[in-house]
């Protein structure tokens, strides 16, 4: 029998795509964050705080993944800027080609801040790099402390953690320490906020700390 | 479940070294496959196999070869295999550790049928 070496990342097409689409945001000087969490942890609703928070002062668009349904992204556009929407028909994960397409539908020029909002889900999306600057973990505190433990992957390869729903707090089971303690033993470069978005608790914080992230894009 | 598009990626990579078309039969594709990769190895296999299914590469069978966990402790140097989530070194107990392997997610190999007069 003959055998043919090959010795290849299976991901190598996307990785190389993610590339591409890192150099077109680092020529247009625009900070790009991918967004993940598990469904219903709050992403789009601190999207939602962020545009508020930042809208006045920096020129945002974003790209929506979603499983189906356009929702989010008409939630975003009540915001009056540009969103792409990438439905992905039952794929569990947003790749480098679906950004790159989604591209396409926006102007870069001008732009200071690009969110790529994933699909919900704690698992497949640590695998694929968009070409983002870095990934943004959200975790809401009705989850529980443990998830960082149970999903390492994810918390291993973000840079920023917002633990969100810090409000719901008083009734629910989740120590907030331990959460910390969990995420940080997984990746103790890990940037936290803690956040709320009904109370508006620590997202001027967070912005702030964005506006810090495009000024060094520039 | 993105062991779909995973195996995708696998079958795209066999089709640039055998072409789909009187090329010789493919009878095992080697993989490596880390720990920390987050790809489940059954749901791999099942994926591939229902892609190759009706085409020139389903006689091919996906060998998946598991590589586990390997940290080293950047202030004591020891290294260990772990399957714990949280990286602390056995030696010292510090958690200044870097990940040796476990994120693998390769296309090692192929191998090829005899001949391709088995072909139908």
């Amino acid at each position: 029998m003959s055998v043919i070496t090959i010795e290849r990342k299976v991901l190598e097409k996307n990785d190389q795509i993610a590339r591409q689409n890192r150099e077109l945001f680092q020529q247009h000087h625009v900070f790009v964050f991918n967004i993940v969490s598990s469904p219903g942890a709050g992403k789009t609703s601190i999207l939602e705080r962020t545009l508020e928070e930042l809208k006045g002062s920096l020129r945002i668009a974003v790209v929506e993944g979603d499983v189906q349904t356009d929702f989010d992204a008409q939630r975003v556009a009540r915001y009056d800027v540009p969103v792409v929407q990438i439905v992905t028909h039952g794929g569990c994960h947003l790749e480098a080609g679906l950004v790159r397409d989604a591209l396409d539908r926006l102007e870069l020029t001008g732009l200071d801040l690009l969110v790529i909002e994933n699909v919900g889900n704690l698992v497949c999306p640590a695998n694929y790099d968009l070409g983002e600057a870095l990934k943004v973990v959200v975790l809401s505190t009705t989850e529980g402390d443990d998830k960082p433990l149970k999903y390492p992957t994810m918390f291993r390869n973000a840079a920023v953690l917002i633990i969100n729903k810090v409000d719901l707090l008083p009734y629910v089971n989740c120590d907030l320490a331990r959460l910390r303690r969990n995420a940080l033993q997984i990746n103790p470069g890990l940037r936290v906020f803690e956040t709320s978005c009904t109370t508006k608790a620590g997202i001027a914080e967070w912005c702030d700390w964005l506006r810090e992230q495009v000024s060094r894009q520039k | 479940m993105h062991e779909l598009s995973i195996a995708q990626g696998i079958v795209d990579i066999v089709r640039q070294y055998v072409p789909e078309r009187q090329g010789p039969r493919v009878a095992s594709v080697r993989v490596r496959i880390g720990r920390l990769s987050g790809v489940v190895p059954d749901s791999l296999e099942f994926c591939f196999g229902a892609i190759v299914a009706g085409t020139p590469y389903e006689s091919a069978r996906l060998q998946i070869e598991r590589v586990p966990t390997i940290c080293e402790c950047a202030d004591c140097a020891k290294r260990f295999e772990t399957q714990d989530p949280v990286f602390l070194c056995p030696s010292c107990g510090g958690g200044n550790v870097r990940l040796v392997s476990g994120t693998e997610l390769q296309v090692v190999d192929l191998e090829l049928a005899e001949s391709s007069a088995e072909q139908p």
